[in-house]
């Protein structure tokens, strides 16, 4: 039950980052454990790929080459003698590098040299009226579902802006189950305001003529696709029964038994703003995210990161980051020299470079609107943990209450079980001064570990867990 | 709502939810084999009672609660489901009880 494993480098994630990173420190000699939620290797971008490619090909057509594409990946983890532990889930990075997991056989404490953190993105919460009732999901969401399960999500809504909503609005036609409706966020001001970007993102031409394609693809698909969607908002009982919105031509309402919400990815940091990692605000993806130098190196020089949630850049630049930190960990560890690091990541940062090429093209025209970053219906949810609506936060603002750690204390807003993954960016906004969009930083929680829920009983069962790396003493007074 | 693809059909486990048997395919989450019998709602909310459903499948969102048989709460997105597993919907009352 406490067994303590030793190894060289614990990688913490099992999607694109993840697994290159286990595969290229494994192949170059160190002990590799590579830790992660799902039953199998892949992360949310390949989610059950080795399944789907073998035994569901009309799935995995409808998917599409760029999910294919990640089977070589995964093989190539496989063979690569990397210790793999799925399902297990690492609540705690204490101060001195010991991890905290919880899997199918309880809780353990292991230990390794070095560590690789690469959790990767969650979807941006999209706080609208009535998202809290059963049948408002994400896109990325019903898209698991796909991938996992085979299941298509017939006639939904699919509302929001950014890649993936044109993509699963194409993979759901492809399965026989077309949405009713694609409401898109986007509109003519955020074409302009990408042009600027274009120039520096023509080197990605082949990338822009896919969304382009998927777009053109879509319209003629039959489908209805609305641009310059605002105020969605879901209405409904026990569930969503329809969706309403505002467009150009005025207020619409459509029936949906099934609204999917998206709009873009941020990153998945809270295990390591935990750990003490610095963060850094992100003015142009609108998000939090770790400080870290081009090998992934953190504040902490026992932690490394990669992938997108170190900063959204895709699966590609997930996997080459990945590679990047991997050399520099055989680097630390003794492995490989200096100049065998450095020249072996050459080519890696290259690679590097190109793909995250197109994304000030992609973030200026996908930015969140407005209203999403900082709802104005008073009656919308959200923190939907603790039920704390808009209303009430504004009125905490009237009151003079300076942050999020502070309106917590008063409203229970990010005191539940998702410990604010969904509410932080939200409340920081609504509590931040005026004008809050002009690239001002907003506050967050401060987060303690569990990063994911363990039991009491999980807890007392174990012993080796030093003190947390945060700040506790305020908790240990009491 | 959500439908199995043909190909994906290979419901051969049965499962309970709330009393009622189910059918799921191995390998399924708790939340996909639930969603594919058509059910949305898996619980009320803990602080207002409202109807609660997945929303974020990714273990992030813990609005997917269900109550295992020995009135343990698990997140239905990252639990297997197993052969004549029991499950309720999560209610903050009987939360923590056996069934």
């Amino acid at each position: 039950m406490n067994a303590t494993v030793d190894v060289e480098l614990a990688v913490i994630g099992g999607g694109p980052a993840g697994l290159a990173a286990a595969t290229l420190a494994a192949e170059g000699g160190a002990s590799v454990l590579l830790l992660d939620e799902q039953a199998s290797p892949g992360g949310q971008i390949y989610r059950n790929i080795e399944a789907v490619c073998d035994r569901r090909p009309a799935i995995a057509a409808a998917l599409g080459d760029d999910y294919r594409g990640g089977l070589e990946l995964v093989r190539a983890f496989r063979r690569s003698g990397a210790g793999y532990r799925p399902r297990a889930s690492v609540w705690e990075i204490a101060g001195d590098g010991a991890l905290a997991v919880v899997g199918d056989g309880g809780a353990e404490v292991l230990r390794a040299r070095r560590l690789l953190v690469a959790t990767g993105a969650a979807e941006r919460p999209v706080p609208v009226p009535g998202w809290t009732l059963p049948g408002v999901m994400t896109v990325g969401a019903a898209q698991t579902l796909l991938k996992a399960s085979g299941l298509a999500a017939g006639e939904a809504v699919i509302a929001g802006c950014g890649p993936l909503v044109l993509l699963f609005a194409l993979q759901s036609i492809a399965v026989g189950a077309p949405p009713r409706a694609v409401l898109l966020s986007e509109g003519f001001g955020d074409y302009l305001r990408a042009l600027p970007h274009l120039p520096r993102a023509v080197g990605s031409l082949d990338l822009l003529a896919k969304g382009w394609g998927w777009l053109r693809q879509l319209k003629s698909s039959g489908v209805e696709v609305v641009t310059g969607v605002s105020a969605v908002a879901a209405r409904g009982g026990s569930a969503v029964d329809g969706v309403g919105f505002i467009t150009g031509g005025g207020r619409r309402d459509i029936d949906a038994g099934l609204l999917l919400l998206h709009q873009g990815l941020v990153p998945n940091g809270h295990l390591l703003r935990a750990a003490g990692c610095a963060q850094e605000w992100d003015p142009a993806q609108a998000c939090w995210r770790t400080r870290r130098n081009s090998w992934g190196a953190t504040s902490r020089n026992d932690i490394a990161v990669a992938g997108d949630c170190a900063g959204i850049g895709g699966a590609l630049a997930a996997a080459e980051a990945g590679r990047l930190s991997a050399l520099d960990a055989l680097y630390r560890l003794g492995h490989i020299g200096r100049a065998a690091r450095n020249g072996r990541a050459l080519p890696m940062a290259a690679a590097l470079r190109r793909h995250l090429r197109p994304r000030p093209l992609l973030e200026a025209l996908y930015r969140p609107p407005a209203e999403v970053l900082r709802p104005t219906a008073p009656d919308t949810v959200v923190c939907r943990c603790e039920g704390v609506r808009l209303a009430a936060l504004t009125e905490l603002r009237g009151l003079g209450v300076p942050g999020p750690n502070q309106a917590k204390a008063f409203s229970r807003c990010g005191m539940g079980p998702c410990q604010g993954r969904l509410c932080e960016a939200t409340v920081g906004r609504l509590l931040s001064d005026e004008p809050p969009l002009a690239g001002r930083t907003p506050q967050t929680y401060t987060i303690r570990p569990p990063a994911r829920p363990v039991t009491v009983g999980q807890v007392a069962a174990l012993d080796g867990l030093a003190e947390p790396a945060g700040e506790v003493s305020g908790m240990l007074d009491r | 709502m959500f439908k199995r693809l043909p190909e994906a059909d290979e419901a051969t486990i049965e499962f309970h939810f709330d009393g009622q048997a189910y059918r799921a395919v191995a390998g399924d989450s708790l939340a996909a084999a639930l969603l594919a019998n058509g059910i949305g709602q898996f619980g009320r909310n803990a602080a207002d009672n409202s109807p609660r459903g997945p929303h974020c499948m990714i273990g992030n969102c813990f609005d997917c609660l269900v109550l295992l048989a020995d009135g343990r709460t698990a997140q239905a997105c990252l639990t297997p489901v197993a052969a004549g597993m029991r499950v309720r919907p999560y209610d903050p009352a009987t939360a923590g009880s056996p069934e």
